[in-house]
């Protein structure tokens, strides 16, 4: 995987000398607006491209960064600007209907470097495509619809990467489609790929922990048991009602086997999730929300500090508040947002006690963002946290400010 | 203009008004309404390595790759120690296999403890066929670096073994074996190559790191240079975990701060406070201590509260398990420190499990649970009027 990514940035910087060269006349941008709805699963080509001449490459990205001053029962770790991500994507059209796209994400600075796309996409028809690659596994909406200037909150949703694994890409291949009516679309998306590793009931974090399986890196080359991690998703979408998506993951997730020896039983991970995203007609409020729940086989005599269920998810409300231009950018929009947010990292109860086991977090995070155009968003966000432990002890409280913004390129 | 006004306003009033507003950051809670947080006195370099033991005892989490097991009670320090408070039934240790002071007769069927669990495809241990057992709630940490700084002579001024001033209270040291790797504390006693115990239900363990070195072994299944044989296979292997986060992790157990009282003013405590003397009940939970001499300045010759003098108390037929350790007798427990009781409740999930093995829901019920050495006060408790039970409970909550 990282013999990749010199050869990538080599195309990039090649491609760009070739920009240098050319009149610029010849570039021609494909700006989208990004803000409005469309699938969660086209979220991947849902972006704005550069593309030049008659080339069949087109190059974007994003970037954001961000300030933010937050505190933690009283301690802080005082002012702290970040860089979390930049991210690159290369799509071409190879034939027709045979299309090329990648995703690149540097994160915090080059803290983490990930492909987190890359895949061929053959459409064979409208309701048979085969995608093969690095895909993104359709599991809610935001592991697919993440980019950061669609969203009016600096934070990632929680749930949605403490316990869901976002962004959790695996190499794979699958069949999507999608089938369209008057005022309905409705799709699938099916694939098998590599998955998941017993880093989820073993990890720093002391609890279950899907994300842990990230670190994981030699998964984009060989199954870290040989058993597939399926991923299924349906979605259906009301151009004048919204979209719901249902989807499941799951696979087995430990070394039960190696070298024909039996090491353990096989012990399974599922994941189910529902997502829905509508606007209110009326207000013009946008609410996108998403929830999920996951199972996984802890073996009994493991310890209770690793959950066998967890539950969470998030909402978000948008409202447009102005919507004029502003300081010369024409479309510019200033919306006033609220994030909702809970995870029970342990669903269940002590065995010693019977009481019930708590390891969850609660968040409120109000926010005011500003989109000089629908690419660019500046966020103003305020988070207020309370999470317990896995008693229930009292909660710590975290709270504090953020400043930000995102752009796409 | 006016919009642009607006948009400016309402990021401007957003901003200011939150970073100007300390009310929108969460408090830090009161320094008497926590257990953690260093001793006062540390030096800056002091402090560092605190901090560095604050890490390793409450952020490092063993896994597999990290030497966790393969059998192990708790994945971490943090884990049984909430706040660094008392314990929860979730983490309670079980000991098994001796019954006098002749040693534990079951060390070759993985006694003294059992880890009852363990990492997938490893069954965990049983305690096995005719080995009795208790079971023991993960004891707060704050304040033991006073506890251990005590002289052992004034352990033995307050020890009356032959209940030579006839109260009934006959407290007496816990003569252990010491582990070489400990070392030896200033006015040390020693007789027949034995040491007083101070740590421990049973005061069977001699100092701060002989606690440490066998938590990692016996909780975690961490081997170090001071405990180095595998609890699963028995055998010496190489070290888990390195020498200096061992000695981190003392210090820092030595330089967490002591409980700070609360309400000290209230009529009512002051009330339960005399109760608590008048019944008896200092005699073993002795209220004021001191220390001696100590490498660590902010330790030395220090006078403070913890309410227990650190002996082994007969506390009759009831709160006798069975089995023991170092020359305690089966009914024998070392006096609890009371300081930090009010806080327990924080740290043990929102409600109290008390005496050794937690089976006390309430203070009052510990109270009544108390038999042997431990008898009269308890008789003279039930006598108190409600309004006095009362009072002496709130005491014991400010603690």
């Amino acid at each position: 995987m990282k013999k990749i990514i010199p050869f990538f940035i080599l195309a990039l910087i090649l491609t760009s000398a070739a920009i240098a060269q050319i009149d610029p006349s010849l570039l021609r941008r494909f700006p989208k607006d990004t803000t409005k709805p469309t699938m969660n699963m086209d979220a991947v080509y849902n972006r704005p491209f550069l593309q030049v001449g008659k080339l069949p490459v087109a190059l974007g990205g994003y970037v954001e960064a961000n300030y933010q001053y937050l505190s933690e029962d009283g301690i802080s770790e005082g002012h702290q600007f970040q860089m979390r991500r930049l991210t690159l994507f290369v799509a071409s059209t190879i034939y027709k209907r045979i299309k090329f796209l990648s995703e690149i994400e540097f994160e915090d600075g080059t803290k983490e470097i990930n492909i987190e796309f890359a895949s061929v996409d053959i459409e064979l028809a409208p309701l048979l495509n085969v995608r093969g690659g690095v895909i993104m596994n359709p599991i809610g909406a935001f592991n697919q619809n993440h980019d950061g200037p669609k969203w009016e909150f600096v934070d990632r949703p929680i749930s949605a990467t403490q316990m869901l694994p976002a962004t959790w890409s695996n190499v794979g291949f699958g069949l999507y489609g999608k089938k369209y009516t008057d005022n309905w679309v409705y799709a699938y998306e099916v694939y098998l790929t590599n998955g998941f590793d017993d880093k989820i009931i073993a990890n720093s974090e002391n609890k279950t922990f899907l994300p842990a399986s990230k670190e994981n890196k030699d998964r984009f080359e060989e199954s870290f048991n040989g058993s597939p991690l399926f991923t299924g998703k349906i979605a259906v979408r009301n151009r004048k009602i919204g979209e719901l998506g249902l989807s499941y993951m799951g696979g087995i997730y430990n070394k039960y086997q190696e070298d024909g020896l039996t090491l353990d039983k096989k012990r399974r991970v599922n994941v189910y999730a529902i997502d829905f995203n509508t606007t209110i007609a009326k207000t013009n409020t946008y609410i996108n929300g998403e929830w999920a729940w996951v199972n996984v086989d802890v073996p009994d005599t493991y310890t209770e500090q690793f959950g066998r269920k967890q539950q969470g998810g998030f909402i978000d409300f948008v409202q447009p508040v102005l919507k004029r231009p502003m300081f010369g950018f024409e479309n510019a929009v200033l919306n006033a947002a609220v994030r909702l947010e809970y995870v029970d990292w342990n669903k269940g109860t002590f065995k010693s006690t019977g009481s019930s086991i708590a390891d969850d977090v609660f968040s409120i995070v109000p926010a005011i963002s500003w989109r000089p155009t629908a690419q660019t968003v500046i966020r103003f966000n305020y988070r207020y946290n309370w999470q317990r432990d896995i008693l229930g002890n009292p909660p710590s409280k975290l709270a504090g400010f953020q400043f930000g913004f995102s752009t796409y390129f | 203009m006016r919009n642009q006004i607006l948009v400016l306003g309402s990021i401007l009033l957003f901003i200011t008004g939150g970073i100007a507003c300390e009310k929108m950051l969460p408090k830090a809670p009161a320094d008497d309404e926590i257990l953690d947080g260093p001793i006062e006195g540390l030096t800056p370099e002091q402090h560092q390595l605190f901090l560095r033991g604050d890490v390793a005892f409450n952020d490092e989490i063993f896994t597999t790759a990290t030497g966790l097991g393969p059998l192990f009670v708790a994945t971490s320090c943090g884990t049984c120690h909430a706040g660094d408070g008392k314990g929860h039934p979730f983490t309670t240790l079980t000991r098994f296999g001796q019954t006098d002071n002749t040693g534990n007769h079951f060390l070759q069927l993985g006694g003294p403890q059992l880890q009852q669990r363990a990492m997938p495809g490893f069954l965990p241990e049983q305690i096995p066929a005719g080995a009795t057992f208790s079971r023991f709630t993960p004891p707060a940490n704050t304040g033991l670096g006073l506890l251990d700084a005590v002289p052992d002579a004034t352990l033995l001024s307050l020890a009356d073994e032959k209940d030579a001033d006839g109260d009934g209270i006959s407290g007496r040291p816990n003569w252990i074996a010491r582990p070489a790797y400990t070392t030896l504390r200033p006015g040390t006693i020693e007789r027949n190559g034995k040491y007083i115990g101070r740590f421990g239900k049973k005061a069977a363990v001699y100092d701060l790191m002989q606690q440490t070195a066998n938590a990692y072994s016996q909780d975690i299944g961490i081997s170090s240079t001071y405990e180095h044989y595998d609890t699963y296979t028995g055998q010496e292997i190489d070290p888990e975990i390195s020498n200096q986060t061992v000695l981190d992790v003392v210090f820092y157990l030595k330089t967490l701060k002591a409980p700070v009282q609360r309400n000290q003013s209230d009529a009512t405590v002051n009330k339960g406070q005399q109760l608590f003397a008048n019944i008896g009940c200092d005699k073993c939970h002795a209220p004021t201590l001191s220390t001696g001499p100590s490498s660590i300045a902010a330790l030395a010759n220090k006078t403070f509260h913890p309410y227990t003098d650190l002996l082994l108390h007969d506390m009759g037929s009831g709160l006798d398990d069975g089995y023991t350790e170092g020359s305690a007798t089966t009914p024998e427990w070392r006096t609890p420190a009371l300081w930090g009781l009010g806080l327990s409740k924080k740290s043990q999930g929102g409600q109290y499990f008390l005496l050794h093995d937690g089976r006390a829901k309430s203070i009052e019920e510990a109270i009544l649970l108390h038999s042997g050495e431990g008898q009269q006060s308890k008789t003279y408790f039930q006598q108190l009027t409600a309004e006095e039970k009362n009072a002496l409970i709130r005491f014991l909550e400010s603690l």
